[in-house]
């Protein structure tokens, strides 16, 4: 009995499948999936993981934003996300702030990358977003990658053994966004170039099992190519 | 491009449930059956410059239909054919929710079905409106022109149609020696061939049910409708599945089979105000 | 369409005018992935009808004014190339494609889980490659596949098929000779998992008999057509499974 299926739209799944809304919904007390995602019988409950998501902003997510347009009292950011997200002058600039002496595009312009913090959303108005956090802040230099959404977890993997991974083979910073983004600084361009094929190889192949492992062969092998040790 | 309509009708929530408490009883709010239509009325000849004219009125929806005619080229691969066109138009003296403008998808959608329920039947014999094959045939207009909107524009919309259509009589014409033709709109003797009556009805699901000849509020609470046009002898010539929710399809069969007995209704009122009985 | 002169449609031995048998599609392509840009995308071919399809969002809609505070808007375009079809088709928005952007919208309102995007829209883009009969059917299978790759959350998958009537007989998947010339084209949408009809129109006369019966051909062809929509998208993952 496979232990790891496929399902896709329109398919019926376990009555006690883990999951979330709306990526599995009830019609007529049959739990149904959604979109395309992958059943994992092997645990105690089954669960399903969307193999392709969406990303729906939540109170407290870190995340990291493109700037899109300059207003007048805030900047609108693109999150990856049906909706853009509102940074205040006031809350970037950390004080008052007079639009009479102050222009937004000095701090920020169309096309920075910024790491917020959404501080509100609710279903009338559009991500609520701030800096005023540890670590958070416009974003100067390394490069932002972006994957689907639905993979981040992958790329984390359990208890972070992914993550972890990545970062020592690779001796790269690396800070993974849940709305897909991902900013990596390294220490060179070959390891850096590792690093984006390795993360690439993921998101392929996110629903399948011994992934960390295959991972890592796969690094260790582009070291030996590239002479990087 | 076809939108998600962002105008639309508040029904109350009360009314709502209102609504479908009474079809839980077998009741309408308007004191009818589920497959009882409202009260037709059918006049024709109203328009006196038109060729052919109706009005019908489906409860409190009106609906005026005026056909006229000219004479012009036929197409290329129906030469020895008359033409049809049928239009429609929502015009915004007849609801708080039709903007002013060119037809939009719903005057469109309705033009269309009821062209397609005339022109699949051969309703209209267009082969007896060629007057010099290849070059000069009857185009026979119909405009359909919505003048009060509260609910089922498609039945009281083909029942003027049709109506409009038997009233119609096509003016006298001479031909010249140049092939022009000259038509005398004073003089009219000719009445148009008619070889079928057709006529739809239309049946909302709300909820588990279905109900024949919906009023607004009970298309504004419908999940979807289905529109059926049916010839004298019960035979389907054409269906139109209208609006978003769907069916099953017990429901489309049941719904067809409802409809074939309530069209009899319409074309008993159509019968008696042509005076015209097959 | 054309009417087709001096080609029997159905002969003796109840083979159609290209070899078809009556309860026969013609040969079905499914790809998904196709277009960069989009979210999601597919190409959909019955036969020599190619439809692609793609889907943005959902997003925030540039005119604000047209979202819906509760839930997120469709908004359809099904559009003809001017290459389509045998003779040119102006590329303006003829009646046809109006009134067929609308049933297509409305084959998927109560299949996309709307409400779970309040204030975005959901674009969804219908091109008409090659029109040879049944198009607005195979670009509402186009539609669902697109949807499904774009990780826009359904109900199920729908597809959709052609049932016509020629010589007296019911025919599946007509072409476009076929819908020329024949006594009925009834064009069906159905989503098998949850047994809705989501599409459903007739243009010609059938008996209450073949109604159904022609309901029943096409609701059979559906659920084979939406066995293959689910291949095709799982076939993108399980390519790159690991023995």
């Amino acid at each position: 009995m496979a232990q790891r299926t496929i399902v896709t739209p329109g398919d019926k799944l376990p009555g006690d499948v883990e999951a979330k809304e709306p990526y599995v919904v009830e019609i007529n007390g049959v739990k149904v999936a959604t979109t395309i995602g992958l059943l994992d019988t092997s645990g105690e409950k089954p669960v399903y993981i969307p193999l392709q998501s969406i990303y729906v902003p939540k109170k407290g997510d870190v995340v990291i934003g493109l700037v899109q347009s300059v207003g007048v009292v805030n900047w609108t950011l693109d999150i990856n996300s049906p909706y853009n997200g509102v940074l205040p002058a006031s809350d970037f600039l950390g004080r008052p702030y007079n639009p009479a002496t102050d222009d937004l595009s000095q701090y920020l312009q169309v096309g920075d990358y910024v790491k917020v913090k959404i501080v509100a959303f609710d279903r009338t108005r559009n991500p609520l977003l701030t800096v005023q956090d540890k670590g958070l802040g416009k974003i100067v230099d390394g490069k932002i990658l972006e994957v689907q959404p639905s993979k981040i977890p992958r790329i984390i993997g359990k208890k972070r053994s992914m993550l972890e991974m990545l970062k020592k083979e690779t001796g790269c910073e690396i800070f993974v966004a849940v709305n897909g983004r991902i900013h990596v600084k390294c220490p060179d361009e070959d390891r850096e170039t590792i690093l984006i094929l390795a993360i690439k190889m993921i998101e392929r192949q996110a629903h399948t099992t011994g992934l960390t492992a295959r991972v890592q062969e796969y690094i260790e092998e582009l070291k030996k190519v590239k002479g990087v040790e | 491009m076809s939108l998600t309509p962002f105008k639309v009708p508040i029904v109350p929530e009360l009314r709502k449930s209102t609504i479908l408490s009474l079809l839980a009883k077998g009741l309408r709010t308007s004191e009818r059956d589920l497959v009882t239509p409202r009260i037709v009325k059918v006049k024709t000849g109203v328009i006196e410059r038109a060729e052919g004219s109706a009005q019908v009125e489906l409860g409190n929806t009106k609906v005026l239909v005026g056909v006229k005619t000219d004479v012009g080229a036929p197409f290329r691969d129906t030469p020895d054919e008359g033409v049809i066109t049928v239009n429609a138009e929502l015009v915004p003296l007849a609801s708080p929710l039709f903007e002013p403008g060119p037809p939009d998808e719903n005057a469109i959608e309705l033009a269309r079905v009821i062209d397609r329920s005339i022109r699949e039947t051969n309703a209209v014999d267009r082969k007896s409106l060629a007057i010099i094959p290849g070059s000069k045939v009857w185009v026979i207009h119909v405009d359909i022109y919505v003048l009060d909107h509260d609910g089922n524009l498609f039945d009281a919309s083909m029942l003027a149609t049709m109506a409009a259509l038997m009233n119609t009589m096509l003016p006298d014409y001479e031909e010249l020696e140049t092939g022009e033709i000259i038509l005398d709109r004073g003089k009219k003797t000719t009445p148009l061939k008619i070889n079928k009556k057709v006529l739809t009805v239309n049946i909302a699901k709300i909820g588990d049910y279905l109900v024949v000849d919906p009023d607004l509020d009970e298309e504004t609470v419908a999940d979807t409708r289905i529109v059926v046009a049916y010839d004298e002898e019960g035979n389907i010539v054409g269906i139109q599945k209208s609006g978003p929710g769907a069916m099953s399809r017990e429901e489309v069969l049941k719904a067809v089979d409802i409809g074939r007995e309530a069209v009899k209704i319409y074309f008993k009122s159509l019968e008696e105000a042509t005076g015209r009985a097959e | 369409m054309g009417k087709a002169v001096g080609v029997k449609l159905i002969d003796e031995y109840g083979r159609r005018h290209d070899g078809r048998l009556p309860d026969q599609m013609r040969p079905v392509r499914m790809r998904i992935n196709v277009l960069e840009n989009a979210d999601g995308s597919a190409l959909v071919e019955y036969g020599r009808t190619r439809i692609l399809a793609a889907v943005y969002g959902p997003r925030e809609p540039v005119q604000k004014f047209m979202a819906l505070p509760d839930r997120a808007l469709l908004r359809v375009r099904y559009h003809m190339a001017p290459f389509s079809t045998e003779e040119r088709k102006s590329p303006a928005p003829s009646r046809r494609e109006i009134e067929l952007s609308k049933v297509i919208r409305e084959a998927f309102e109560d299949i996309i889980l709307v409400k779970y995007f309040p204030r975005t829209a959901i674009d969804i883009f219908l091109e008409v490659l090659q029109a040879d009969g049944g198009t607005r059917t195979a670009a509402v299978t186009a539609a669902s596949l697109a949807l499904a790759n774009a990780g826009i959350p359904m109900k199920a998958l729908v597809a959709g098929v052609a049932v016509g009537k020629i010589e007296g007989q019911l025919v599946l998947d007509v072409d476009e000779i076929e819908d020329g010339s024949g006594e009925a084209d009834m064009p069906v949408a159905y989503a098998p998992d949850i047994e809705k009809i989501t599409l459903f129109q007739l243009n010609g006369v059938l008996t209450r008999e073949e109604l159904e019966k022609g309901l029943n051909m096409a609701l059979s062809a559906i659920r084979e057509l939406v066995e293959l929509e689910k291949r095709t998208l799982k076939e993108e993952y399980v390519s790159t499974e690991e023995v």
